[in-house]
This record gives structure tokens, sequence and C-alpha cells, in this order.
């Protein structure tokens, strides 16, 4: 039984326009699954429809979220969002506006302990300590006491995945986690957070536009296209066989895998075309009934 | 079907805008018409008084008199005609003093936004000084040095809100001159003159519109408060603040002789105002 | 630009508007009609003794020497005699400030309670009935004046359900223990709960008029930046941690976005101050504006001068305080 399992999740505007189209995929305890796909596919969207922060101008009209074999969408708001901020956690995409300016940090990685699951403050603050050297901060008593804006960038991710781990969730959202950095700083980060992943057995869902990356962290993956999954597959057979024309594509157009002096390659407009012919006729199947 | 929807959306917000704007100008509309024909819609005469006939209810309470429909103060002068009466002056000072406060401020705005300069250093710190006083002090100053009567409300509002034109319109003036536009009026060879009246007026003039409409309000709203604090036009011509005034020392025995003449200002400065918001709503290109 | 070159380009314009301000008020008044001497003498005074007495204020010298003495005796801290009570004008203006200072920071709190009230609210139902509700309220307090929402008060709580006194601060028949003129400030220090009770009893609905307008202006502006404030990434961080709507607003939105607003409401705090002189008129209160409105009508020119200039001070005051405060606060500005 999978950790996480979304069945057929359709999300639209609440003006009609469909932004995912019947999306399923499972993330097993301990799995690492990818989600990749060309910007505005909706990888966000199904992260952020996991954790529950779907913006308010758009709704759910049909499908499942399982966490732990319960459906997310069917808990009345409060229970639903206890039980996100106990077994689930976010690691944003830019960590420079993802910490409160007017909070240290201390309190940002220790609220949901304290605030939601009943820990005392002696207790959080420890483990803040604790949390802060596994992610190899020095000086972790400085750090807490900080402000966001005395932290450089890095520094600032180091915090937030801290901050995402300090509960010890089993799922975890990483929203293209190190595109905000520094190159230089990105392997770092990205090595930091496989790391984890492995030590504490962490479900982790990975959106990314890098394929290198998927190759290296993740073991499933989900390829999108408008909001539709079109590939769903192990990383190893997707490397060595992608089944879909568009993900075959996908691949072709990073250079690293095919002939690094090409250069990115544009995927094919027939391709497209035909991907969009599949989402069409998904989208008139889904008007007959 | 998504687009149907977003039209009906932005249509909504246009709608309540547009009744806002409707409502506030038929208020006015009907003020103007009200000041025209005082004289002829008025039932009695707003100066006779009759002591007989003093502190009289309104028609639908025991002890009114026939022909005293918001019965009549504690002079026995008739309250309804006191108030058609008073919309003379009030409109009479809005429209006079809103509009050439308006022409002064604005024109100063203006030039200080637009010369910059030291013309602009003069101008902004006399700004910083008006900014200084006490406006109502001020004003009851003025109406003390000027004399009470009509003119000198006039000149004391004028003397007093220039600023809020001039500071406002300056900011814009500023804005509106960084923008290419009119550096490009420049290099087509427009005179200083030539490009602040044809490039900037016209982009600053929705602003000052507004600026207008909410200054009358104003306009009506000092008027009451020198005609409150007996400083206005002489104490027995029918003013809204002069017979709020007499309501409120008599607020217990008679509250007719407050409310009405209340309940008439509230409305117009809430229509002027309102006008002034519901035009800068049109005015505004995100909500257009 | 240095924190201390903005102090002391602040300084500088503070005092030239002040200058500007005693000129201005210095020489207008001096132009108003009426012998401020002759009405204050009995009727049938003679030309000389109003001759003789004119010479004791200074009032028989050329404008400029009078501006000069004026001038001179302000800078030592001495603003003159009143005309109509014979008493130091700096004495009056300082013994009626307390009355006015307590009353508009009463007012500013009631309006941060009620604009932030408005403003929370209005966040927390986004979107909803109760936010278009909340909005026309705003738009309503801020389209109408202090002065006729004092009126609408008196007939409310005056009147209609009698709960509040509708004039002056303090029911004159009790006995007021105070040594300074902070009453309300005093009666707490004293545990005088009796005399702070009917203190506020007084205070309410001058003050209420007051706020009115000043919580619309706190209520939209709070409201818009809580608004953008919510869709910030460090909020929907919160949402993911299993926080309630409500938790997140004031937890994560609010401080952020309490900032901009309050830099606003300092200016806005001039503008209430401003108000008091006539709100103070309508509920017969005994601060600085009644004192001033007094003292038009009784053409005492020293007094006068000193509460203009008192006014100006305060205002000034404000700005400068607000200014300073924001660069402090700002650091961006501070070092850029
Ligand atoms: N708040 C919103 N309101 C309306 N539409 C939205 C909103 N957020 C996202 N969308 C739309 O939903 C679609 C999917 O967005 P999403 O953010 O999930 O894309 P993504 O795959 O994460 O892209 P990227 O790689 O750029 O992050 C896009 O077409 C986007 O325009
Ligand atoms: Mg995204």
């Amino acid at each position: 039984m999978s950790f996480l399992s979304i069945r057929n999740l359709s999300v639209r505007l609440k003006k009609g326009q469909p932004l995912l189209r019947r999306v399923s995929l499972d993330v097993s305890a301990g799995e690492v699954r990818g989600l990749v796909g060309e910007s505005g596919a909706g990888k966000s969207m199904i992260g952020k429809a996991v954790l529950g922060i779907l913006p308010p101008s758009i709704e759910v009209t049909e499908g499942e979220i399982l966490l732990d074999g319960v459906d997310l969408l069917r808990l009345p708001p409060a229970l639903r969002r206890k039980r996100i901020g106990a077994l689930a956690a976010l690691i944003p995409q830019d960590p420079l506006t993802a910490l409160n300016p007017s909070h240290r940090i201390g309190p940002q990685i220790t609220d949901r302990l304290v605030d939601i699951l009943g820990w005392t403050r002696a207790n959080a603050d420890a483990r803040a300590r604790e949390l802060l050297s596994e992610v190899q901060i020095p000086d972790p008593d400085r750090v807490l006491r900080s402000y966001p804006h005395e932290l450089s960038g890095g520094m600032r991710q180091r915090i937030l995945i801290a901050s995402a781990f300090a509960a010890e969730p089993k799922l975890i959202v990483a929203d293209e986690p190190t595109t905000a950095l520094d190159v230089t700083v990105q392997k770092q980060i990205l090595k930091l957070i496989a790391g984890m992943q492995t030590r504490h057995g962490t479900a982790l869902l990975f959106v990314t536009h890098d394929l290198g990356v998927v190759s290296k962290v993740c073991q499933k993956l989900s390829v999108l296209y408008a909001g539709m999954v079109v590939e769903d597959t192990s990383v190893a057979d997707f490397f060595a066989a992608p089944r879909h024309a568009y993900s075959a594509a996908l691949l072709a157009a990073t250079p690293k895998y095919t002939d690094p002096a090409a250069g990115l390659q544009p995927v094919p407009e027939a391709v497209i075309a035909a991907v969009q012919a599949e989402v069409a006729a998904f989208d008139r199947r889904a008007a007959h009934g | 079907m998504a687009e149907a929807k977003a039209i009906d959306g932005r249509s909504l917000v246009r709608r309540r805008a547009g009744l806002r704007l409707w409502l506030s100008a038929s208020w006015l509309g009907l003020l103007c018409l009200v000041a025209l024909f005082a004289p002829w819609i008025a039932p009695k005469d707003p100066l006779a008084q009759d002591l007989f006939l003093g502190r009289l209810p309104p028609f639908w309470m025991p002890g009114a008199e026939p022909g005293y429909l918001l019965g009549t103060d504690s002079l026995g002068r008739d309250v309804l005609s006191r108030i058609v009466h008073g919309a003379r002056v009030a409109l009479a000072v809005a429209l006079i003093a809103g509009t050439i406060t308006c022409l002064i401020g604005a024109t100063l705005g203006l030039l200080a936004g637009f010369l910059r300069g030291w013309v602009d250093m003069i101008i902004s710190r006399m700004i910083d000084i008006w900014m200084a006083f006490p406006p109502v002090l001020f004003s009851i100053l003025l109406i003390a040095v000027l004399g009470p009567g009509l003119v000198s409300i006039i000149i004391a509002i004028v003397v007093i809100d220039w600023t809020r034109f001039a500071r406002v319109v300056r900011a814009e003036a500023m804005a509106q001159g960084a923008m290419d536009y009119v550096a490009s009026a420049r290099v087509a060879g427009r005179g200083r003159p030539g490009t602040m009246v044809r490039e900037i007026l016209p982009n600053v003039l929705p602003t000052i519109v507004v600026l207008l409409t909410l200054e009358m309000g104003i306009a009506v709203i000092v008027e009451a408060i020198l005609s409150f604090v007996n400083l206005s036009i002489s104490t027995d011509d029918p003013t809204w603040g002069g017979m709020i005034s007499e309501g409120r020392t008599s607020v217990h025995q008679a509250w007719w002789v407050l409310v009405f003449p209340l309940v008439t200002l509230f409305l117009t400065v809430l229509a002027f105002s309102q006008l002034g918001e519901g035009l800068k709503d049109r005015f505004d290109p995100v909500l257009r | 630009m240095p924190f201390l070159r903005i102090l002391f380009v602040r300084l500088l314009t503070t005092a030239i508007t002040l200058a500007g301000v005693a000129v201005i008020v210095f020489f207008v008044i001096r132009v108003v009609p009426g012998n401020p001497i002759a009405m204050m003498l009995p009727p049938g005074a003679t030309e000389e003794d109003i001759a003789r007495l004119s010479a004791l204020y200074g009032l028989d010298k050329p404008m400029i020497t009078q501006f000069g003495i004026w001038i001179a005796g302000v800078m030592q801290g001495d603003f003159g005699t009143s005309i109509t009570t014979r008493q130091p004008v700096l004495n009056l203006v300082l013994g009626r400030l307390p009355a006015t200072l307590e009353l508009s920071i009463m007012a500013l709190v009631m309006a941060m309670i009620l604009g932030g009230a408005a403003a929370l609210t209005g966040t927390r139902f986004r979107g909803g009935r109760t936010e278009g509700a909340i909005d026309v309220a705003n738009g309503m307090a801020l389209s109408v004046p202090d002065f006729l929402w004092g009126l609408v008060l008196i007939l409310l709580f005056g009147v209609l359900m009698p709960v509040f006194h509708i004039s002056g601060r303090v029911t004159p028949s009790l006995d007021l223990p105070f040594t300074t003129n902070f009453y309300l400030f005093e009666s707490l220090i004293r545990l005088r709960f009796d005399l702070w009770a009917d203190l506020v009893a007084h205070m309410f609905m001058p003050a209420l008029a007051l706020a009115i307008p000043l919580a619309a202006i706190i209520g939209q502006l709070l409201k818009q930046s809580l608004k953008e404030t919510m869709n910030l990434d460090y909020v929907t961080l919160a949402r993911t941690k299993g926080y309630g709507e409500t938790r997140v607003i004031l937890r994560e939105a609010l401080r952020n976005a309490a900032l901009p607003t309050l830099t606003l409401v300092g200016v806005q705090f001039t503008f209430l101050i401003g108000g008091t002189v006539i709100i103070e008129r309508l509920f017969s209160y005994e601060g600085l504006g009644n004192m001033a409105i007094d003292a038009v009508i009784n053409r005492d020119l020293p007094l006068i001068q000193g509460i203009v200039i008192l006014f100006a001070v305060i205002f000034t005051g404000v700005n400068l305080i607000v200014d300073l405060l924001y660069t402090v606060l700002n650091p961006r500005l501070r070092h850029g």
C-alpha cells in the first residue's frame, strides 16, 4: 500500500479551465518519485493539492488523495490540516521568500512541533539544534536566534529542509528546491536532501525540470503534460526506453543523455501536436461523460 | 463559458459602482433643484418666527400642526423651509469654493510638479506650513479676520484647502513628467508650457475631477462647522450648520431640530464623496 | 543618505515650517477687526483707558516691533500673557494640553482597535459577504468627517440611548484629587476606577467620533496589506504545517502587514489631532481646541498665537517622529 496515493485527481480554475486531468500517482513509503514536465504542466499544482494549499480560485472536481490510506478530500478542513501537518511537509522553491522576515529562525523550525504536535518547548528547541547540525549549519545556537535576512540563500534552504524534517514526516513534497539557488550551492542542497531522505526513510515527491537530478535522486517518475500524466514508470525504465513519444522527446531534449555537444533540443512540433491531440481527446471524453 | 463568467463578475462590480454614482448624482441633482426653486418649494417663510408655534413636532407626532411637516424650532420657524433654503448656501459654497480651490490648488501643484526647482521649493514649503495648521482653527481664525458672510467662507475654504489639490497634483505631475511620452513631446519641439498643458494636464485631469468632487463635500462641512460655531452667515439666515447648532442645544426637548438638517447634511456629504469614489473607479484603468 | 544627514535636513525643514506658522498667525490675527482691549473693558471705558491697557500689552507699538518682542519671548519660553484671563499663555496652554492629548490618544487607540478588527475580520472572510459589508462600512466611515459622526453619536448614545455624557470632561460635582491634568492617566495610577469610569463616559463619544474616519483608513490599508501578505510563500508554508486560517493571519501575516500601515497612521494621526478643535467644541470638552475657539471669539491674540504654535509643534513633531521611525525601521533606507 502506497503512503501517498493520488487517484484520478482533476482540478480546474473555478472559471472552468482544467489544470489537472485525472492525475494518478503513488509514492510508497521511503520512495522518491520525480515529477517532471514543462513549465505550467501542473507539477506544483499536484504538490499543492496534496498539501491542501490550492489557491481559492481553484477547485478539485474529482478524485481522491489518500494520505496513509485516508482520503484528504473527504476530511473536514480542520482535520485535514492536522493530518497534513503531522504526516507531510513542504520544501519550498524559493528560500528567500519562504521564511517569515519578522520571526527568528528558531520558532520557524519548532512552531509545528509546539503548536500542532504538542511538544514541550525544551524538547522542540533541542530537536531544532539537532536538526541544524544534521543539515550542516555551523553555530546552530546563533542561527536559531537570527532573523532570515541575516543568512544566505543556501543557509536558509538548509533551514527550510531542517524545518521540513522536524516532525519526522512520512512524506515530503520538494518543489524545485534548488532552482532559486546558486549553481555551486545546488549540488550540496540536492545531496543534503537525498541524504536526509535516505536516513529518515521519508517518501519524497520531487518536482523538477532536470532529468539529470531525476536520474540521481529518484526511483519512480511521472511525466506530466498539460495536467495529464503521460508516463508513469521507474527511473531505470525511463532512461532505458521511454514509452511515450513526449517523454522520449523530453529525454532527447536533455543534452547530457544523448549528445553533449548538441545542446538543448526543442521538443519536435509533431510530438507536441500529438500530445495536444491526446489532451483534446481526453477533454472531449470528459465533456461527454 | 469561462469568458461569460468573467464578464459577469466584472459587470457586477460596475453595476454596483454605477448604482453608487447614480444615487449620489440624483441626490445632488435633487438638491440643486431644491436650491434653485427654494422660494417656490419652501412651504413657509424660513425667517418667520411665531413664538406660539415654538418646537412643534413633525407631522406624525401628537401635537403636530398641519403645514409644518418637519416641525418648528424654538422660535417657531419651519424646519423644512429652513432646510430648503439652507441648501442654497450649502450648494453655493460647495460649487464656488470647490471650483476656485481646485483651480488655484491644481495650478500650483502642476507648476511645482512640472517645473521643479525653486518653484517647487517654495510651493512645497508653503504646503508644509499649511499642513502644520489645524484646519478648523485656521478657518475660524480667517472668518474672525474677514468677518462673517458667504464671501468670507469661500475665501477661507480656498485659502485653507488649496493644499489638498496642490499636494496630489504635484506628485502626479512629477510621476507623469518622468514618463517617456513627456520626454518625446519635448524632443518633438513642444515648449514647457505647451508640454504642461497638452501632455501632463490631460493625464492628471481625472484625479483633479475626483478631488474636486470630494472638495465640494468638504466645503459643505466647513460651512456647517463655521455656522456651528456661529461664525458663518448671520445667525438668522437659514444654514444647515446653524440649524444643527441650535438643535444641539435643545436636543433633549426637540430632537427634530437637530435630526432633519443633520440627515440632509449627512446625505449630501456622503453623496459628494461617493460621487468622487465612483468617478475614481470609473477612471481607474484596472476596473475599466 | 546617512541617518544624521536625514535628521539634520528634517530638523531644518521643521524649523522653517514652524517659523512660517509663527509669521502667518501673528500677522493674520492682527488684521482681525475689533480691538481686543476695548472688548475686555466694561462699556463706558474711556479712550485713555484703552490706550493705557494697549500699551500694557504692547499693542501700541508697530507690528514689526511687536513681532520681534513676541518671538524673542517665545525663544525664552515666554508666550506672553492672555488678554482675557491675564495669565501666562504658556500655563494656560499647557494646562489644557493634557486633556487634548488624552482625547487624541484614546481616539487613536480606538481607531487602531476598530480598524484592526475590521481588517482582520475582512481578511479572515475575504471574498465573501462579510468582506463586502466591511468594505461598505469602511467607505461610509471614510466619507463622513468626525464632526458629523460626533452629532450622530450624540443622537444615538446621548439622546436615544443615553449611556454616555454628551458634554464636559468630567462630572463637575466630583471631587478630584489629581495633581496633574492627565486625569485619565492619574485616575488609573491612583486606582480611582470610579473617576476613571466617569472620565471615560465623558470621553467615549468625542474619541469615537475622532476615531471613526481613522479606523476606516486603518481598516482599508491594513486589509489590503494583509491580503497581499496572505499570498506570500511563508504564509503558504505555515498552512502546510497545520495552522488554521485565523492563526495564519495572526501569527504570520499581521506583523509584516502592519508596518506599512503604521507609517501612514502617523500622518493620519495629525489630522485626528486637528479634528479635536471642533469635536471638543461639539462635546464641550475642556481641551486646547475648545479654548482656541474661545480665544478667537474673545480676540485674545497672545493666546491664539500660543495655541496655534503648540498645534504646529505637535503636528510637525508627530511627522518628524514618524519619518525618523520609518527610516530606522527600514534598513534599506538607512543605508541606501
Ligand atoms: N493561482 C492560480 N490561479 C490560476 N491559475 C493558476 C494558479 N496557479 C497556477 N495556475 C495555472 O495552473 C497551471 C499549472 O501551474 P503549476 O504551477 O502547477 O505549473 P508547474 O508545472 O509547477 O510549472 P513551473 O515549472 O513553472 O513551476 C498553469 O497553467 C498555471 O498558469
Ligand atoms: Mg511549479
